[in-house]
C-alpha cells in the first residue's frame, strides 16, 4: 500500500514585513505606464478567459473546521460558505490562521473534526478545477514556458494543446517575452506572476492565493493584483489571504476575518470597512495590535 | 621519504611512457566502476525518490537498513557475490566468476545502497519546498519523485559521484570475485596490493598516485558542470 506522504505541520510563518503596495486605489489603472515593465494589457475576451468546461464545484461549504499541530488547535469552529463570482479576502493578523484555512479549503491539509465539502454538480472532481499560488512561488528548474505547460500535463492535456494554452497565460501576465528563460533566474515579481500564469493557464474555478504580494515592491505587487483583477474578471473565484489592510480594501468583495485561529466575521467588502461586527476586526481596521 | 619521491619518479615514468599494461589496468578499472555506477544510478535514484515519498509499513526499517548498508564491508560483498558466482552457486551457469562483468556486479552492490540513500535525503528536503505545489497541481506520488529527480539533478551528481568513488577504491570486492588476473581482471587497487605484497612500494605508491588523480579529475569534471549548471538555471 502506497501512502501519498500528507502535509503535516504548521504553514510557514508569513512575514511580519508590510510591503504592500499600499497608496493605490481600488480602480486604479492596472499595469501604469512603465510600472510592471514589460506587462501587456490583460483581455478579458480571450479564449482562456473562459473557464474549463465544467467545473461547477461551487459553492464550498466549510463546517465547524479544526486543524491542530501538536495538540494545539489553530484553527477551530471555522465555518463558512464560498460562493461563485468576486474576490474574497481572508484578513487578519499574522498567525491569525488564513494560510491554514486556505490549505483546508484546497484539501492540501485535513481537517481533524469537522467537513469541508464542494456542492456543485462537478464536485467529485473538485480537485481538477482548483489552483494555488503560494507566498514564495515554487517554480520548476526549467524554462518559464515548461513550468506553465508542465502543470497543463499533469492535467491531462494534449502536448499541442499545452503549448498554446501555456503561451496564452504568459501573454496575459506579460510574460511572453520571458518564456524561454529558466524560471528560477527571474525576478520575485516575476516568479510569482509566473506562478499566477501557470494557477491561471489550467483555468481554475477557484483560484486560491496565499500572500500573494507579501515579498513584493509595489511596482510588482500592482501588477499581481492586476492578474488577480484579470483572473476575476475572466470568472474564477478568487479566495486570497492577506494581512495588508490597503490590498484588502483594494481587492476584497467579501472579507473573511479571522483572529487567534476563528473566523469572526464574513461580511460583505463595502460593509465590513464601514461597520466591522467585531471588536477585534475594528482594532485591527484602526490598526491597532491585536491582544 | 625516498620512497615517494621514488614513487613519483615512477608514476611519472609509467606515464610518460604510455605503458600499455598501465593504460589497460586503468581503461578496465574505468570501465568496471563507471558501468557500476551507471547501473547503481538507474536502480538507487528512483528507489531513493521513492523512498522518500512513499510512505508504507515498514518504511523507517527499510530506510534504516539502506543507510546501514551503506557501509557495507567490501570483502563481504565480494564474499557473498562469490558465492552466487562460484561453481556451487546458483548463477555457477553463468560463468561469471573471475571476470570483469563479476566485478561490475560486486561494485553495484557496493554502490546502490549509497546512491539510494542520499538521494532519498536529498529529494526528501525537495518536498518540502514542492510538496504543496506539486500536490496542489494533482502530481501523484509517481509523477512527483521523477520531477524532483529532475530538478535535483544537479544536487545528485554528488550522490553519484559519492557512488563512484567508494567504487573506484574498493579492493576487497573486486579482488575476491576477479581474483586480480593479469590482462584481464587487474585494475588499479588490485594492482596496488599486489605490488605491495611483493615488496615493490615505490611502483605500488606510482600507481597510488594515478588512481587519486583520477578520481580528483572525475570529481573535478562533474563539479564543473553542476557549478556551470547552478548558475544557468538558479
Amino acid at each position: 500500500m502506497a501512502l501519498f506522504r500528507g502535509a503535516g505541520g504548521e504553514a510557514p510563518p508569513s512575514t511580519g514585513l508590510r510591503t504592500g503596495c499600499r497608496g493605490e486605489t481600488r480602480d486604479s489603472q492596472v499595469f501604469p505606464g512603465g510600472a510592471a515593465g514589460d506587462a501587456q494589457p490583460l483581455r478579458p475576451d480571450s479564449p482562456l478567459a473562459q473557464p474549463a468546461e465544467g467545473g461547477d464545484i461551487l459553492p464550498l461549504l466549510v463546517r465547524g473546521v479544526r486543524y491542530e499541530a501538536r495538540g494545539v488547535a489553530l484553527v477551530d469552529g471555522l465555518s463558512l460558505d464560498l460562493r461563485a463570482g468576486g474576490r474574497t479576502v481572508l484578513l487578519g493578523p499574522n498567525g491569525a490562521g488564513k494560510s491554514l484555512t486556505l490549505r483546508l479549503c484546497h484539501g492540501l491539509l485535513r481537517p481533524h473534526a469537522g467537513e469541508v465539502r464542494w456542492l456543485g454538480p462537478d464536485a467529485a472532481r473538485a480537485r481538477d478545477f482548483q489552483a494555488m499560488a503560494f507566498q514564495r512561488p515554487v517554480l520548476l528548474r526549467r524554462t518559464a514556458l515548461a513550468n506553465v505547460t508542465y502543470a497543463l500535463s499533469l492535467k491531462g492535456i494534449a502536448r499541442p494543446a499545452r503549448r498554446k494554452l501555456a503561451l496564452r497565460a504568459l501573454e496575459r501576465t506579460g510574460l511572453l517575452a520571458l518564456a524561454h528563460r529558466q524560471a528560477r533566474v527571474l525576478s520575485a515579481g516575476e516568479q510569482q506572476r509566473l506562478a499566477l500564469a501557470r494557477a491561471w493557464a489550467l483555468r481554475p474555478r477557484v483560484l486560491f492565493l496565499d500572500e500573494p504580494t507579501a515579498n513584493l515592491d509595489p511596482a510588482a505587487c500592482r501588477a499581481v493584483e492586476a492578474i488577480i483583477e484579470a483572473v476575476d474578471a475572466a470568472g474564477s473565484k478568487i479566495l486570497m489571504t492577506t494581512h495588508d489592510l490597503g490590498q484588502a480594501r483594494r481587492m476584497a468583495d467579501e472579507v473573511l476575518f479571522m483572529h487567534r485561529g476563528r473566523l469572526l466575521e464574513q461580511t460583505p467588502a463595502a460593509e465590513f470597512f464601514e461597520r466591522p461586527r467585531s471588536d477585534e476586526a475594528r482594532s485591527f481596521l484602526r490598526g491597532e495590535l491585536l491582544q | 621519504m625516498s620512497d615517494s619521491i621514488t614513487a613519483f619518479g615512477r608514476a611519472w615514468a609509467l606515464i610518460a611512457a604510455a605503458d600499455a599494461t598501465l593504460i589497460e589496468i586503468i581503461l578496465l578499472t574505468l570501465r568496471v566502476s563507471v558501468s557500476a555506477v551507471a547501473v547503481a544510478a538507474a536502480a538507487g535514484l528512483p528507489l531513493g525518490g521513492a523512498l522518500a515519498l512513499y510512505r508504507f509499513p515498514g518504511r523507517r526499517a527499510v530506510v534504516v537498513a539502506l543507510n546501514a548498508l551503506m557501509g557495507l564491508p567490501p570483502v563481504v560483498v565480494g564474499l557473498a557475490v562469490y558465492l552466487l558466482l562460484s561453481r556451487s552457486g546458483p548463477l555457477a551457469p553463468l560463468g561469471l566468476l573471475f571476470t570483469p562483468a563479476a566485478m561490475i556486479i560486486a561494485q553495484i552492490v557496493l554502490v546502490t545502497p549509497i546512491v539510494a540513500a542520499l538521494t532519498q535525503q536529498v529529494i526528501e528536503d525537495l518536498w518540502e519546498e514542492y510538496g504543496e505545489q506539486l500536490r496542489s497541481l494533482g502530481a501523484g506520488p509517481g509523477r512527483a519523485v521523477f520531477t524532483l529527480l529532475r530538478d535535483a539533478r544537479y544536487s545528485l551528481l554528488t550522490a553519484v559521484l559519492a557512488g563512484f568513488g567508494r567504487a573506484i577504491a574498493e579492493v576487497g570486492a573486486v579482488l575476491i570475485v576477479g581474483g586480480n588476473i593479469a590482462h584481464v581482471t587487474r585494475v588499479m587497487t588490485t594492482a596496488i596490493a599486489l605490488e605491495t605484497s611483493k615488496g615493490d612500494l615505490a611502483l605500488a605508491l606510482g600507481l597510488g598516485l594515478i588512481l587519486i588523480a583520477l578520481s580528483v579529475s572525475v570529481n573535478a569534471m562533474a563539479y564543473g558542470i553542476r557549478d556551470y549548471a547552478r548558475l544557468r538555471h538558479g
